[in-house]
């Protein structure tokens, strides 16, 4: 495991080389596929950079999107910004909670689906809206946010 | 009555301003631009030209060009249109401003939200390499060589703020830095560089095309041209408009078709002001009530308490937690906001706060935390009984 | 020159200063908290907030450049109001236990809430620790619970170190520093160094302190408790008790050790001339190695006496282990001496004496740890306590420093010479290296004014300097003519930067001094706090004074030295020299 990953970090480190500049983009690819950092990629990172883990883990727990504890294959992002909130967010949290079964800020027992809030996505006129990894779906209820999280298999 | 104008979006092709520049030497367009008195749309309004000119005169190499497109502000989604539809209006803007000030390289921070625009962003701008309006002698003009990259944010609203913006483009924590020395003077990895907001620089094409006076035909005389907005909330027509700086609120909400019940607007976001309906005759604009765009509409339904409280969370999880006004402030307003949701909240509570609004709006490191005050000022200045009723 | 105007006096002052740089100059007081003058500035506390003509906001004078025009209010009513509150709120959510706090009376922000009149605080104060204690780590505690977030901590481990093994984590108001996913500072590359101490405005950062346990031992009349004293106290101790930084307290400091109940009071500076025979002799001897039987040795040999910097090249240079001097430091010579020599030359039972050391110094507690120092068949040094611990106990034993006596060390073990005096100072283990190296090629004094190798001395983070050797005795005729090179570092940032050049076969240096913390173990991290530069300074001066006062001034003319030799050691490098004075290191490595 620790070979493939560093062996990833250096195909990074190569194709933007490995100035301190470079550690967020780096992070967000490895973030991108592998899910979350763990301590072998930002020890491999470090490595890469010639910097300590604390410097890496300190961008690293800075950025929301990059997580360093274990979450879902999908995370489902959903705006919790107010005109979101004012276009019935909560109904669609409860709808998406009791689907799977876990609350806000949990990850589903199957390691499937990790519920977290996301600020402004940029959709308020079409609120309410969601992220599924990169994917954004606006003008939500409860009953298409359901829909949707069942399509991602 | 509202003009609706139709400036940001309309039709444009690459190159054209460009070739229009090539006869003219950077001070010139650096001065057509000062002329113009273009100022930033992101919400704080610096003169663009003379953010220009600041880097412009600096001796230092190299020089960077950043395109802000770091589009957080809550209920603000206009340049996410404009990136999807003018993408390369804006890029030429960066181009003209590279030019002016002498950058060859150039960013633009894409907010990570944003992520789905980037293979469309990425397409457009590997046409304009192959159509030599990126790249090297850019447009048969020997040694006007720029090139960018696009770089993702991931998920920090304060990377907004410009300083903040760079530490983030150089692979940092999205920490605000001190200011001066001003990111004209020592920006990007410590050089020269000017950071613009995506619709900044797509009004920058049309600046030179139709000349400084045209952008004068809009709006005040400090607020010249006209804006963008994105309108949300309790409206019929929710979406973007573009309006001439100084149009007034009720003139605005008519055009959106908002109810007779409205009450309250909070303009320029999280970090705007709140205007009640004695408000509704207020002009927008800098010298009025200033906004990056952000026009969120609210009907008598609405819990003004809620609204406040909704938007001091995001203060808190938002901070860049470095300085003590801000990272403090923001948890000690929640604390004192859910006093009232206890029903131990009193008029006392509301001096306490806004005295810790003041401390937070003087003594905060960056624009971000000085003008987190913004809203809690206004709304408990406008619905006082309705925060206190809790 | 620019004019400015503060409170509406005219100042003129040059183009580049600071706001806080022209109001210290001029004597205005400004409160700080984040600020430190050793640390880049950052601008985060805000405490120290000025009103400026024209500006909006108020400016924080830190890092606020002057211009010419400004006009600069430091206390009006909105500034004065304004830092009270950012005080309020650092308060408010600092866990506050001032008065069993290590840093109690010695605390920045207490003595802010003092002068803000601060008597009640708005919001809802941090009442329980409700962020875990870290513990883990063999030399100190951190208390997050305590922290400002002035970073000043993280900005020493970093910037003057060069190590990051803290940083700030995560962000808005779950900002806290820590390490790498929250790791205990024992589990990351930490080198104990307590620079981060030394910084801490607060009682978020405090040595773990061993002073029970000595008092404990004190007060069995079964045990013979020993100390020794390690150069660099006597030049900081009397800053505890109101002396001027740079106040020389030898010879009361040694009356406060026989009044507290010390047994036998001894010198580390004995084991420091110690160090320079063994180090010296190591020296020449890889030199001869490499250049007469044409070996492969590792040069340039470093110096071990810091152990801040053996972790450090533990973690970050394993490879370049072989060139650390095999040598024990001073501290862990006379423990392991202590526990043999003199114990058979006593008659006391070596299970008995308990032996403890005062260190200027947090890495020394974990040095004394590591399971090779025990080659006495004991643990060679049993407790480790920093200067600001000694001061402690001299405070609870209500001994009034000021008005001793002088005493003087007991013998053979307290005897020492000028050249151990600056092992305090950087650059002084090289001195003292040099004085006895020089010697013993030429025969003849090293040829400097009054012995004093001025190129090596001084506040540069790295010196170099070069010594002809000409006129060598007949049995190091291979040195003659040679140039020997020789640099000093400190602050492990810039140890960094020689080793980096040493493994990139950049540099050619034969001897490399480096010492962990800036200013050398005068300022090291378990000195009184505040350290400054101008303090690294007064002390480094009385440490040089001293040496000068000596009459014996190079470590090969301790009789002492020359007597434990004779007796017991053979030579230096002898065998039995290596067994007991001599040590090996560990491969950690950083990933």
């Amino acid at each position: 495991m620790i070979e493939i990953v560093r062996d990833r970090v250096n195909e990074l480190t190569d194709k933007y080389d490995n100035k301190r500049e470079n550690l967020l983009c780096i992070l967000e690819e490895l973030g991108q596929e592998y899910g979350f950092l763990d301590e072998t990629i930002v020890n491999e990172v470090a490595r890469a950079f010639n910097i300590s883990q604390t410097e890496v883990f300190s961008v690293a727990s800075f950025y929301h999107f990059l997580n360093t504890k274990p979450i879902g294959k999908y995370v489902i992002r959903l705006c919790r910004t107010i005109t979101c909130d004012l276009a019935g967010k909560d109904k669609i949290l409860s709808a998406l909670e009791s689907e799977l079964d876990i609350k806000m800020g949990e990850t589903t027992h199957d390691k499937k689906y990790t519920l977290d809030y996301a600020n402004c996505m940029g959709m308020c006129d079409k609120g309410s809206a969601m992220m599924v990894n990169d994917d954004i779906y606006d003008q939500l209820t409860p009953s298409r946010a359901v829909e949707i999280i069942k399509s991602y298999k | 009555m509202a003009k609706k104008i139709d400036v940001v979006f309309s039709d444009f092709t690459p190159g054209s301003a460009l070739k229009k520049i090539y006869d003219m030497s950077p001070k010139e367009v650096i001065d057509l631009v000062t002329q113009s008195r273009l100022r930033g749309r992101g919400g704080a309004g610096f003169p663009t030209g003379l953010k220009w000119q600041l880097a412009a005169e600096t001796g230092i190499r190299p020089k960077y060009f950043v395109c802000n497109a770091d589009e957080g502000e809550p209920g603000t989604f206009k340049d996410k249109m404009i990136l999807e539809k003018q993408a390369a209006k804006v890029i030429e803007g960066m181009l003209i401003g590279a030019y002016a000030i002498d950058a060859s390289r150039g960013f633009i921070y894409l907010r990570g939200e944003y992520k789905y625009l980037l293979s469309s962003l990425l397409a457009k701008i590997n046409e304009l390499r192959r159509q030599n309006l990126l790249g090297d002698d850019i447009c048969q003009r020997k040694g006007f060589c720029f090139d960018l990259e696009v770089r993702l944010g991931a998920g920090a609203y304060v990377c907004g703020e410009e300083s903040a913006l760079l530490s983030s483009l150089e692979g940092r924590r999205g920490e605000a830095r001190n200011k001066p020395p001003y990111p004209a003077e020592k920006g990007y990895m410590g050089y020269p560089t000017v950071v613009n907001n995506v619709e900044t620089l797509s009004f920058v094409p049309h600046i030179i095309l139709n000349g400084p006076r045209w952008f004068h035909n809009y709006g005040t005389e400090k607020s010249a041209g006209s804006k963008l907005f994105s309108v949300s909330g309790d409206c019929k027509k929710p979406g973007i408009y573009e309006f001439e700086f100084g149009i007034k609120i009720k003139d605005l909400l008519k055009e959106v078709e908002a109810g007779e019940d409205t009450k309250a607007v909070q303009i320029g976001g999280a970090s705007g002001f709140c205007a009640s309906k004695d408000d509704f005759n207020e002009n927008i604009c800098f010298e009025g009530i200033p906004t990056g765009g952000s026009i969120i509409i609210f009907n008598e339904s609405r819990d003004m308490f809620h609204v406040l409280k909704n938007f001091v969370e995001f203060f808190q999880q938002e901070s860049c937690g470095q300085c003590t006004p801000c990272r403090e402030g923001c948890s000690r307003m929640l604390e004192g906001l859910l006093k009232f949701e206890s029903g131990k909240g009193s008029s006392k509570t509301i001096d306490d706060l806004l005295d810790l609004s003041e401390t937070m709006s003087l003594a905060s490191k960056c624009g971000f935390g000085q003008s987190v005050p913004n809203s809690f000022r206004t709304i408990v200045s406008k619905f006082k009984d309705e925060i206190i009723a809790r | 020159m620019l004019n400015v105007k503060i409170n509406n006096q005219k100042y003129s002052v040059s183009e580049g200063m600071t706001v806080l740089d022209v109001c210290k100059r001029e004597n205005i007081y400004i409160p700080t908290l984040c600020h430190h003058p050793d640390l880049e500035t950052k601008g985060i506390c805000r405490v120290c907030v000025v009103e400026v003509k024209n500006s909006k906001t108020l400016q924080a004078a830190c890092s606020t450049p002057v211009y010419d025009g400004m006009e600069i209010f430091t206390g009006t009513e909105k500034v004065r109001r304004v830092r009270k509150t950012i005080i309020e709120l650092l308060l408010a959510n600092h866990y506050t236990d001032c008065t069993v706090c290590a840093k109690n009376l010695n605390c920045e922000l207490q003595d802010l809430a003092n002068q803000y009149s601060l008597t009640g605080l708005r919001w809802k104060e941090r009442r329980e620790r409700t962020l875990p204690l870290d513990d883990s780590s063999p030399v100190f505690v951190r208390d997050n619970n305590k922290c400002v977030l002035c970073k000043r901590c993280v900005r020493a481990c970093d910037e003057i170190q060069g190590v990051y093994a803290i940083a700030n984590l995560n962000k808005g108001d779950s900002t806290i520093v820590g390490s790498e996913f929250n790791k205990p500072v024992s589990e990351v590359v930490c080198i104990n160094c307590g620079q981060c101490i030394t910084h801490c405005p607060t009682g978020a950062l405090y040595e773990k302190s061993f002073i029970d346990d000595v008092w404990k031992a004190i007060d069995d009349p079964e045990k013979v408790v020993v100390v020794q004293t390690a150069p660099a106290i006597r030049a900081a101790l009397g800053e505890e008790f109101d002396y001027p930084p740079g106040t020389r307290v030898t010879g009361k400091m040694v009356t406060a050790l026989k009044m507290i109940g010390f047994d036998y009071v001894f010198d580390t500076q004995f084991s420091a001339d110690l160090t320079i025979m063994e180090e010296g002799t190591e020296l020449l001897a890889r030199l001869k190695k490499a250049i007469v039987d044409k070996e492969d040795v590792a040069l340039p040999m470093t110096t071990s006496c810091s152990p801040g910097w053996i972790k450090f090249q533990e973690h970050f240079f394993p490879e370049l282990i072989p060139n650390i001097s095999t040598c024990k430091s001073p501290q862990q010579m006379m423990g392991a001496v202590l526990k043999t020599y003199w114990a058979e030359k006593t008659g006391i039972d070596p299970e008995k004496i308990v032996s403890v050391s005062i260190m200027p110094c947090t890495a020394k507690k974990f040095e004394a740890m590591r399971p090779e120092m025990a080659d006495s068949g004991y643990q060679d040094v049993d407790y480790v306590l920093t200067t600001r611990e000694l001061a402690r106990m001299i405070k609870q034993d209500a001994i009034h420093l000021k008005s001793l006596s002088n005493s003087d060390f007991d013998d053979p073990l307290g005897r020492s010479t000028g050249a151990a005096t600056i092992f305090g100072a950087t650059g002084g283990v090289m001195e003292a290296a040099i004085r006895t190296a020089y010697e013993t090629v030429t025969g003849r004094e090293v040829p400097f004014d009054s012995l004093n190798v001025t190129p090596v001395r001084g506040l540069e983070g790295i010196r170099e300097a070069n010594i002809k050797i000409e006129g060598t005795k007949d049995e190091w005729n291979f040195l003659e003519g040679v140039t020997l090179n020789v640099a000093v570092a400190h602050g492990t940032a810039n140890a960094k930067k020689i080793m980096t050049r040493v493994a990139s076969g950049e540099m050619n240096y034969h001897f490399i001094e480096i010492m962990t913390c800036p200013g050398g173990c005068l300022a090291g991290g378990g000195q009184p706090i505040p350290v400054t530069e101008e303090i690294r300074e007064l002390r480094a001066k009385a440490v040089y004074e001293e040496d000068m006062d000596m009459k014996l001034r190079k470590s090969h003319e301790n009789p002492a030295v020359t007597e434990i030799y004779k007796d017991y050691l053979g030579e230096p490098n002898s065998h039995k020299a290596h067994e007991l004075l001599h040590t090996h290191y560990t491969r950690r490595g950083r990933y």
